[in-house]
């Protein structure tokens, strides 16, 4: 996927991996909406991206909230054209310290699924049919480890990046030859805010900086054609590229 | 028009659940007769190598309640955006979508200068203009996704009287919509599920879009109305001149869905010598009996109430003894009219195979 005033949408633009891919991409070219919860965070990330000379949009916008779904999509292609790719990135943990499922409230679990699965899920609803009609789009989930290991503590979100994996897969199947493509992205252990929360005790030094990922994703959205759509990708496979 | 079309139908009050079953009227005027059938029985219609055109303009919530400076209720319609950010709007006064327009109040005094103010956003009245003065041209307090965002936040999808409830952004969006055009759904694609679009492409029936700013359709001043539709802005991309072309030399038929995918497609023609050209254009043309149609060789649409200006467009796709026929045949078989109603099909050779 060409770059170069390419309309990009990425939801949890505010901080972290989403923060830095915004900046990766529009320095890459791409003309880019990004979304968050936060006005004040969402807002200083456009701010910055446009001082640097590349192009940024904010809308603030909660992706479990279904009554936003349309307002952004329509509001992000009217700021920046049709969308031609999307990054889910915004994502939950659910409560923190991260509870036993024994110990996890079903409301909690909801809500991890409202922002992991069905936010995701509504928003690539509104935005791929126009894809299809122009034969040309990608999606890009942002996943976890927590998908395939099963961790103890980690039963909502790591149930809620399964799911998100396999609708990928799904996806994938049924868009097959529309020109429309998928991929989910393992970005592996960075260094952010989320994982403070899950994991405070982690040696930082460890940790990837957002912005080594967001180069290595953006790589893998320039070169989309090269992964099968519906691929569940770790991002550490495209640092050497 | 050779009968009275309005008699005997019966509004779609709700979106119904599902789109594929909804009643399809199959007009075929090479063989000058007509049948009754389903959306999801579309494909039956088409063969390898036709086009069908879309809309793909997302539908804005463009009625928005306010008041004016001296505190009077007003509701402004937002009809298009104009190149400069300006917005031409219609004025409406007290009340909402339940009164029908024709019963509405009128707004209050408004002239140039003075702030419309709406939930968290405001305009100022650029020029009003018009029969009644109704007519309006607007300037929003802000630019950018900031106007977008409270756009968004203020404004409710225009509806008339005929509907039940409070819609929500979601029930006037088409299964492709993108960019935010209209100002009111383009409906002909309503009913188009993905399942009939890429079970038609799977066929070899080629997918195209354009993107039309389909304006408001009624005012319920009878002076307005007979100035709409007001030209509109429209957008024809290289893909779907290329997929005409080519459509066209394989023998295959150009299917505009909608009467918005008429105009853009006719109106950029017309604007070209006859030929369609990508790019972006505003139109004013009126299609109607007589009209010689360059592009679309037939027309997906809804059944709107087959008002007078309606039926003369459909007039240049069949003749008006045939489609009056095909139309009381509907109405007498419960046909269900407006945006969330049936569809007709209008295609030569649309029933060759039936």
């Amino acid at each position: 996927m060409r770059l170069r005033g390419t309309g990009v949408l990425i939801t949890g633009g505010g901080r972290g991996l989403g923060e830095a891919l915004a900046h990766e991409l529009a320095r890459r070219g791409a003309r880019v909406v990004v979304t968050a919860r936060t006005e004040g965070e969402v807002e200083a990330v456009a701010r910055a991206i446009r001082a640097e000379g590349g192009e940024a949009h904010a809308l603030v916008a909660d992706v479990a909230d279904k009554d936003a779904v349309y307002p952004t999509a329509a509001s992000a292609a009217a700021l920046v054209g049709a969308i031609d790719v999307v990054v889910h990135n915004a994502s939950t943990l659910g409560a923190v310290p991260m509870p036993l499922l024994l110990d996890t409230a079903c409301e909690d679990l909801e809500r991890v699924l409202a922002v992991n699965v069905v936010g995701p899920f509504r928003l690539t609803k509104a935005i791929a049919g126009a894809m299809v009609l122009r034969r040309r789009g990608l999606v890009v989930n942002v996943s976890s480890d927590a998908s395939v290991s099963a961790y103890p503590g980690w039963g909502a979100y790591g149930v809620s990046k399964a799911a998100l994996d396999h609708l990928g897969r799904i996806w994938a199947k049924e868009l097959e030859g529309t020109g429309v493509r998928f991929f989910t992205v393992d970005p592996g252990e960075m260094d952010t805010r989320m994982h403070a929360d899950a994991i405070p005790d982690a040696d930082r030094s460890t940790l990837a900086p957002p912005r080594v990922v967001a180069a290595r994703v953006a790589k893998m959205i320039e070169r989309a054609d090269e992964i099968e759509s519906g691929a569940r990708v770790e991002a550490a496979a495209w640092g050497g590229r | 028009m050779g009968r009275q079309v309005n008699e005997g139908w019966r509004a779609a009050r709700w979106p119904r659940d599902d789109a594929g079953a909804e009643r399809l009227l199959v007009v075929d005027p090479r063989a000058g007769r007509f049948a009754h059938a389903r959306v999801r029985d579309l494909s039956a219609s088409l063969r390898p190598g036709d086009v069908v055109v879309v809309n793909d303009a997302a539908t804005l919530p463009a009625s928005l309640r306010g008041r004016t400076a001296r505190g009077e209720a007003v509701e402004l319609r937002l009809a298009a955006r104009r190149e400069d950010g300006a917005w031409t709007a219609l004025l409406f006064g007290d009340g909402d979508w339940r009164t029908r327009t024709e019963d509405r109040p009128k707004p209050p005094p408004i002239a140039p200068g003075d702030e419309l103010r709406f939930d968290g956003v405001a305009c100022r009245v650029v020029t009003v203009a018009g029969p009644s003065r109704r007519v309006a041209v607007v300037r929003f307090d802000r630019a950018g996704a900031a106007l977008w965002s409270a756009l968004y936040r203020a404004g409710r999808p225009v509806q008339y009287a005929h509907v039940e409830g409070d819609l929500a952004l979601w029930h006037v969006q088409t299964p492709f919509a993108a960019r935010p055009w209209a100002a009111e759904m383009p409906s002909a694609g309503r009913p188009l599920a993905w399942s009939l679009l890429l079970g038609l492409a799977r066929r070899g029936v080629r997918l195209a879009h354009v993107t039309h700013a389909a304006g408001l359709s009624s005012s319920g001043d009878p002076a307005i109305d007979a100035m709409l539709p007001m030209a509109e802005r429209y957008d024809v991309p290289r893909s779907t001149v290329s997929a005409i072309r080519e459509a066209r030399a394989s023998g295959g038929r150009v299917l505009a869905v909608g009467t918005t995918a008429v105009r853009a497609l006719e109106g950029a023609a017309a604007s070209h010598g006859g030929e369609l050209v990508e790019g972006e254009g505003e139109t004013s043309l009126l299609v109607g009996p007589g009209s010689c149609l360059r592009v679309a060789d037939g027309i997906l649409t809804g059944m709107h109430d087959a008002t007078a200006s309606h039926f003369a467009l459909l007039q240049a796709f069949a003749p008006a003894p045939l489609l009056g026929d095909a139309y009381a045949a509907a109405a007498e078989a419960g046909y269900l009219a407006h945006e969330f109603g049936d569809s007709t099909l209008i295609l030569p050779d649309a029933l060759a195979s039936r």
